[in-house]
């Protein structure tokens, strides 16, 4: 396993503590209301409620709700298939995310597109897709359009280091560099694509250093501190929606559980994974916040209640939310004309 | 009414669109400074500018894919592939990204994009002579055009642009320079309709693109022997509207499919199980099919013109069909 020591990681340090009270315990909530959802997910899928494939993102939530949290409502967001932490972190109700894990006809997308598949077009999420690295030229496309249109607004997009040796990393960036459009890659290096660790299949292993392929910024930071990541995505933002051009973080983090549901993990030790625990983003957050005195351990506790029950309630509100009508089988394949 | 080439009325619809629609933009390889590789958009570059005249890097996935993000943000991108071969390049973006993207999200995204490619040979050889329309049509999601006339082309295009779904239009390149009739005033064609450009009486050939003008040349000869062929012309594969060709088989009771993709899996088949599942009873002989040999093409030029059905060959099938 490479690059995991945080001396190598914090390449950019967030330059002390500059969030508020109500920003700390916003994002304590959401990294926790991810991890809680999730781990509900797991539950859910184990006695068969939840079909198909499930990417846990447990472990990385600092990503998503650091990123969010530096982007404004209007900004676009397009992801990859590990993709509940986003939508959550972007405030859309639990209920209407489980719903679509449950494939039923309250979800985001009426229970046709499930977990991969996590898009809220009203808040600005385009999506997650299941092609590793095949929404990387879209997000390309949706910065021409807010370019074009004179719009205020940048893209993000997400993906992980599995997607940096994919074409569409190369056409893709190629072209928002060439074009100097309002684009920032977020790269979420959680070290392994599936099972296969990025330096036995990438040839550069430090993602950032990618970004000098076109020409454009590239940083590593922590993805495991909140506030990192949240202080690199604003700067990084700043950049590109003021004319830079598009943007490249490689944000350090790793997935705490295996790449899907039934992931043996053969391909890395426990000591590895417990190892990497001791860095868990919530838990470190935890502390922080509680160091600098900005929420008594009472306060953090209730919000853990909290969303203990928010996560019960979007169960309840999935299993007790009707199928899909059969009707709509073959609804929303072609706009009507 | 004034004659023009299926390459003019092509140009003279993105033109059109882009006058009525500045969010139509048209980009791809040489699409600009170059005029086209096909010359298709020439003229245009100078008239509109690199803000809506986009040349691209040699990167199929990034143009298809951009087009997509372009179109979910609110542009009506007109996405050139150089050769059909290409979309090969591109086949994920298409089929995953285009196709999927409304379906997948519950309809709260649309993705208004044309692809415009021809298809098309001439001494390529294997891998730049390909024809790909069948593997579009097989994907629900997709709209799937192929026009034969430059009438239709033009009229097809402007209801692909403004169209609010994806659309594979499929031009060929042995046609850019082919003439007919386009009048000069505005309008469109629907999709979902065949046309019949030849009525008759004897048998029925079904055909698009190219090879429509191969059943029409053959029709022609066929008359002076007094068999009377009714030539019908899809127009768009997907939707494939049928209803012309159930017509025609209650005349006719006899169909040719002439085609320039393999027949294995091809559009033929599709035309030749719905004929047998619908009109069973109405045939007197079996739907017969004609389409490229199924072999990669060869470069050599006598090898090459031995590849598809022409004039004789159609003729001579018709012939076999109504003794």
């Amino acid at each position: 396993m490479a690059s995991t020591s945080p001396a190598r990681i914090s390449i950019e340090d967030a330059a002390g503590i500059n969030v508020t009270r109500e920003e700390a315990l916003d994002w304590f909530r959401k990294m926790s209301l991810i991890r809680r959802f999730e781990e509900r997910a797991e539950e859910a899928y184990g006695q068969g409620k939840i079909g198909g494939f499930l990417h846990l993102y447990i472990g990385e939530e600092a990503v998503a709700v650091g990123a969010m949290a530096a982007l404004q409502p209007e900004d676009d967001v397009i992801t990859h298939y590990r993709d509940h932490g986003y939508v959550l972190a972007r405030g859309v109700e639990p209920k209407r995310v489980m719903a679509e894990l449950y494939g039923k006809a309250t979800g985001l997308s009426k229970g046709k597109g499930g977990s991969m598949h996590m898009a809220d077009v009203r808040r600005h999420l385009w999506g997650g897709y299941a092609i590793v690295g095949g929404h990387i030229p879209l997000a390309t496309g949706l910065a021409l359009a807010i370019q074009y249109r004179k719009l205020p607004q940048i893209v993000a997009c997400f993906f992980g280091d599995g997607a940096t040796n994919a074409g569409t990393f190369y056409s893709g960036l190629n072209l928002a560099a060439v074009w100097k459009l309002p684009l920032i890659a977020i790269v979420e290096n959680n070290h392994y694509g599936m099972g296969t660790a990025l330096e036995r299949v990438s040839a550069v292993d430090e993602v950032y250093r990618k970004a000098s392929s076109f020409d454009i910024p590239g940083v590593r930071i922590d993805g495991n501190d909140v506030l990192a990541v949240r202080d690199a995505v604003r700067r990084m933002a700043d950049q590109s929606r003021n004319g830079g051009g598009p943007q490249l973080i490689e944000a350090m983090t790793y997935r705490f559980r295996g790449h899907s549901m039934g992931d043996p993990q053969r391909y890395r030790t426990k000591e590895e994974v417990e190892e990497a625990k001791s860095r868990d983003p919530i838990a470190r957050w935890r502390s922080t916040v509680q160091e600098n005195d900005l929420a008594t351990e009472d306060e953090l506790r209730k919000i853990g209640d909290e969303v203990e029950a928010e996560v019960e309630e979007a169960v309840r509100f999935a299993e007790n939310s009707p199928a899909p009508d059969p009707g709509e089988l073959c609804n929303d394949v072609l706009v009507s004309e | 009414m004034a004659q023009k080439t299926y390459r003019d009325a092509i140009r003279e619809a993105l033109r059109e669109e882009m006058l009525r629609d500045e969010n139509v933009l048209i980009m791809g390889e040489e699409v600009g400074v170059w005029g086209g590789t096909y010359a298709v958009t020439r003229g245009l570059y100078g008239e509109f500018g690199d803000k809506r005249i986009l040349d691209t890097p040699i990167a199929e996935e990034a143009i298809v894919g951009t087009a997509v993000g372009a179109a979910m943000g609110g542009l009506r991108p007109v996405a050139e592939l150089m050769t059909i071969n290409f979309s090969l390049v591109a086949m994920d973006q298409i089929v995953n990204n285009a196709a999927k993207i409304h379906a997948m999200f519950g309809s709260q995204a649309r993705v208004p994009l044309v692809i415009r490619t021809p298809a098309g040979w001439g001494q390529l050889a294997a891998t730049h002579s390909q024809s790909f329309e069948a593997w579009f049509a097989h994907v629900p999601g997709l709209i799937v055009v192929m026009p034969s006339t430059p009438y239709d082309a033009k009229g097809l295009l402007k209801t692909a642009i403004r169209s609010d779904n994806p659309v594979m239009f499929i031009e060929h390149a042995r046609l850019y320079g082919v003439k007919g009739e386009v009048p000069d005033g505005e309008y469109t064609l629907p999709f979902g309709v065949s046309d019949i450009k030849r009525p008759g009486r004897d048998v029925t050939i079904v055909s698009y693109s190219r090879m429509l003008h191969v059943a029409l040349s053959a029709a022609d000869e066929l008359a002076k022997t007094g068999i009377e062929c009714e030539v019908i012309d899809l127009r768009t594969l997907r939707p494939l509207d049928m209803a012309p060709v159930y017509d025609s088989v209650e005349k006719t009771h006899r169909v040719l499919i002439l085609e320039e993709d393999w027949t294995t899996c091809g559009m033929g088949a599709e035309i030749a199980a719905r004929i047998s599942h619908d009109r069973f009873d109405l045939l007197d002989v079996p739907v017969e099919r004609m389409g490229q040999i199924e072999v990669p093409m060869p470069y050599a030029r006598n090898l090459e013109a031995l590849m598809f059905p022409d004039e004789k060959s159609v003729a001579q099938k018709v012939m076999e069909m109504v003794a």
